[in-house]
């Protein structure tokens, strides 16, 4: 062995290891940030840039003339249209431009805003959990240069999300300053929230429930800035309780201001100075509350793999129902205003894609119960993914190497998210109904819908079974996202963009029957059920085909 | 000249749980040490506070004479840690990782480690998903041996490599050593911790029971002796400091403090000795004294 050659001890290095400060390593932390996410952070930007792009192409084909802009104007002008949309400048002269300010600013913040608040938790908290961040720290690291980095790589990410949608909204030719407003907009909402997820990942141990917390604060200011844009046009005090509501308060495309972004800027520097503060006091690795000694032995319940499952998935299912019983609540209880406007203009709910005749608002809220469905979808698939994670993570194998089998492990996952996801749609329906109950339709209307959102449970359980499928055949679950985005979109905007009939038609949440506004029809219901349980009987086979990875 | 480690009356909680309880503990420069207790002794907390990872919640603590909290990043400068449970970022190679990790301490040896590569036998070109558990150890402990630094913190560093690799990681120590580099070596594998250390630290229950030389720590137990001889052997069990002793056909068996050893020997030499064997206590009959018996331990002699 050639011990000999190597370099001599290293004490005359001492003088220039010395020094460094708490930032000692960002550039390098960065810089290997920026390489494992070389392809999120594109992707992202891609996604929301291309919602603009296809928002552009798509517009002039389905209002070809203002007057066909000015119908979807007057649903913009609706408290249902002001809590989806935003606060409405320019209707009076609607374009594509206020359009995309009205309409897309939104959902494109909210979008950056999860992406920001992913990608923090991702650098800081989430690296603590594995245990790399000690082997990173151990070095010569600052305290604070992994939570640096990550908010270096924050702002590269929001970079390319503003240069992406600006560059999507000038391809449609539309007023350079607007545009710019808008794609700095989204990007500073993204820098907010992002900061947001920089503090919740010093408060918790565990990466999920720090980005748990952030997304509940997404959400929220999602839901502020609604009703207070549903409150009045142009917005109310609530709006301004919201960053996503600073950005559309830019105005952009009306009248043009931008010191409302100063707003996100300057939340982000209050926050982020906390964070700081937070992991300067905290040991490496823990969360804000000391440790608490749990039980010595297990419940009977707990043993079962279901209960296991139950026991780690409890937190997630609290959240989810808590969020949308409130959205069903406030969205309900919007009801009555939302049937006074339908009846001044039945040719608004046809744009929607609601129900005209009968009883217009159970035909209203039975169209809201869709958009509660889709978030529950996309709740199951999340549920049911988290096989992959444990499998990845490599905690599979030591349960399926006891007396639980393969079918017999998928089984109890699904023992939760099937119950679970009927659970949030009944709950869906439950707050849609009393929202209504307080404002009008009659005592009746509780038991209908929560029973309505029932049915969506079979189409559901059709997305949680291809998820299955993803996870049998190991493909990686992008695939099922797709579906799952796709449904959305067509589902959320089809009706809008004048989409051609086949696609509207092959949209799965248009096929539930929409009770209790139609009659039941079992058939549909039935064929979805069959699906996914073949979905699923699949997934399951090629499952107990299949190596386990790890 | 000021220890390299120098940890005095450390404690440290979380929550309820008192994880460390006035622990002491030092290092001189040069010194190959080990650290060795049960399981949730607090072997791992004392080294993340000892890296800053974990602050005090009293006691000094000084790393190069510094407070590492304070200092962290000046003096990760000067050392390299090797975690018992590495886990790497998947879709990065094992090389790519040990780069990572060796230019964050201000560079690597390419040589050295090129060499130690091929001495661990360790492919840097697979993906690190794909590593076992004992190649995953590897990567930490070559970018850990590739650096140029004064202290190696260890904290069972050789869990998961097989005994082959357990002797290059012994030799790779004994070469750390002869260059004047500093080791703290936390582990369960004994026969690592005797053939390396110059110096033993037991910590029970967050306490330090013992710190001493290997030398020093038999002394503080008992030689077990096996005589055969032409008189009554059995007569030594009236000498003070012997103890246990019972015949065995001609043999006589007894086990003796070390300073009594040379009375009993005294003893034993008219009685005309035709075989003589001494057996001192095995790292192992150390750690089951200290370990099982902290009772016992405490009441030993405290380190110097
Ligand atoms: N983050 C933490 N929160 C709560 N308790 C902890 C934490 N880290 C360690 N402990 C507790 O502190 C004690 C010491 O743990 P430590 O990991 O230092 O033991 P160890 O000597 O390294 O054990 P092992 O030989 O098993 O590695 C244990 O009781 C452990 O449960
Ligand atoms: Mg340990």
């Amino acid at each position: 062995m050639n011990a000999h050659t190597l370099a001599a001890p290293p004490v005359a290095s001492r003088v220039q290891h010395h020094g460094g400060n708490e930032l000692t390593g960002t550039a390098g932390l960065l810089r290997f940030a920026l390489r494992r996410d070389r392809i999120r952070i594109p992707a992202w930007a891609l996604g929301i840039g291309s919602l603009v792009g296809y928002f552009g192409a798509v517009v002039p084909l389905a209002y070809p003339d203002q007057a066909a802009l000015q119908t979807r104007a007057e649903i913009m002008k609706d408290p249902a249209g002001a809590l989806l949309a935003g606060p409405g400048y320019g209707l009076d002269n609607y374009s594509l431009g206020t359009m995309i300010a009205n309409e897309i600013l939104g959902m494109a913040a909210v979008a950056s805003a999860l992406m920001s608040v992913f990608l923090v938790i991702r650098h800081t908290r989430a690296e603590e959990e594995s245990g790399r961040a000690e082997l990173i720290r151990a070095g010569r690291v600052g305290r604070f240069a992994p939570l640096t980095a990550a908010l270096a790589t924050l702002l590269v990410a929001n970079a390319a999300v503003f240069l992406v949608l600006s560059a999507a909204m000038l391809a449609n030719s539309l007023a350079v300053a607007d545009s710019l407003a808008i794609a700095a907009g989204v990007g500073l909402v993204g820098v907010a929230f992002g900061a947001v997820g920089a503090v919740t990942a010093q408060l918790t141990e565990h990466a999920r429930p720090a980005s748990g917390m952030a997304g509940a604060v997404v959400g929220l200011a999602y839901i502020l800035r609604g009703i207070g844009d549903s409150q009045q046009l142009g917005g109310s005090t609530l709006s301004w309780l919201s960053p996503i509501g600073w950005a559309q308060q830019t105005r952009a495309f009306f009248d043009l201001r931008w010191w409302p972004l100063l707003l996100c800027v300057a939340l982000a520097a209050v926050l982020a100075p906390v964070a700081y503060i937070l992991a300067g006091r905290r040991d490496l690795g823990a969360g804000l509350l000391p440790a608490r000694p749990g039980r010595a032995s297990a419940t009977r319940f707990f043993v079962h793999p279901a209960g296991l499952r139950l026991r780690m998935e409890r937190g997630s299912i609290i959240s989810w129902c808590a969020g949308l019983f409130i959205f069903a609540l406030l969205t309900g209880s919007l009801g009555e205003a939302i049937v006074a406007s339908f009846e001044a203009q039945p040719e608004m709910a046809a744009i929607l894609g609601m129900a005209t005749t009968g009883d217009v608002l159970r035909g209203a809220l039975a169209a809201f119960l869709k958009y509660f469905a889709m978030a529950v979808a996309v709740y199951a698939v999340i549920s049911v993914n988290r096989l992959g994670k444990e499998e990845s993570e490599g905690r599979t194998g030591a349960v399926l190497s006891t007396k639980v089998s393969r079918q017999g492990w998928i089984a109890s996952a699904l023992l939760v998210t099937v119950p679970a996801s009927a659970l949030l749609l009944a709950v869906s329906g439950l707050g849609l109904g009393l929202g209504a109950l307080s404002t009008a339709g009659g005592e009746s209307v509780v038991g209908e819908f929560t029973a309505a959102g029932l049915a969506f449970l079979p189409l559901v359980l059709c997305f949680a079974g291809a998820a299955v499928l993803a996870y049998g055949l190991h493909s990686g679950t992008w695939w099922v996202w797709v579906l799952v985005v796709a449904s959305l979109v067509v589902g959320l905007y089809g009706p809008a963009l004048n989409m051609p009939d086949a696609v509207l038609d092959a949209e799965p949440f248009g096929l539930v029957p929409a009770v209790p506004s139609v009659e039941l029809d079992p058939v549909p219901l039935l064929w979805m059920s069959a699906a996914a349980v073949v979905l699923t009987a699949a997934g399951t086979a090629a499952f107990r085909r299949r190596d386990l990875e790890a | 000249m000021t220890a390299v480690i120098d940890v005095r009356g450390l404690n440290k909680n979380f929550g309820r749980v008192r994880a460390l309880d006035n622990l002491d503990l030092t290092l001189d420069a040069g010194e190959v040490h080990g650290f060795l207790g049960p399981n949730g002794a607090g072997k791992s907390t004392t080294i993340r506070v000892l890296l800053g990872l974990l602050r005090a919640d009293s006691g000094t603590v000084r790393l190069f004479g510094e407070d590492p909290w304070e200092r962290a990043v000046g003096l990760h400068g000067r050392l390299a840690y090797v975690p018992g449970d590495v886990n790497l970022w998947p879709k990065i190679t094992g090389g790519e990782a040990i780069d990572l990790f060796a230019s964050l301490r201000g560079g690597v040896n390419p040589k050295r480690k090129a060499d130690l590569l091929e001495r661990f036998d360790l492919d840097p070109t697979k993906k690190t998903r794909s590593y076992s558990k004992g190649n995953r150890q590897k990567v930490a402990l070559v970018a850990a041996l590739a650096s140029d630094v004064e202290l190696l913190v260890l904290d069972e560093p050789t869990s998961g490599l097989d005994p082959l690799m357990e002797l290059v990681f012994q030799q790779c120590i004994r070469e750390a050593k002869d260059q004047g580099r500093t080791v703290l070596l936390s582990s369960h594998i004994l026969a690592e911790v005797e053939s390396l250390c110059d110096k033993v630290t037991i910590i029970r229950q967050g306490h330090a029971v013992q710190t001493g030389t290997l030398a020093e720590l038999r002394h503080l137990s008992r030689t077990a002796v096996v005589v055969i001889c032409d008189g009554e052997a059995t007569s030594v069990a009236s000498l003070t400091g012997v103890h246990d002793v019972h015949q065995d056909g001609d043999r006589v068996l007894f086990t003796v403090d070390d300073d009594a050893l040379p009375a009993a020997m005294a003893h034993l030499l008219p009685l005309g000795i035709r075989s003589f064997t001494s057996t001192p206590p095995t790292l192992e009959e150390l750690f089951v004294h200290h370990y099982g018996n902290g009772v016992r331990a405490a009441a030993g002699v405290e380190e110097s």
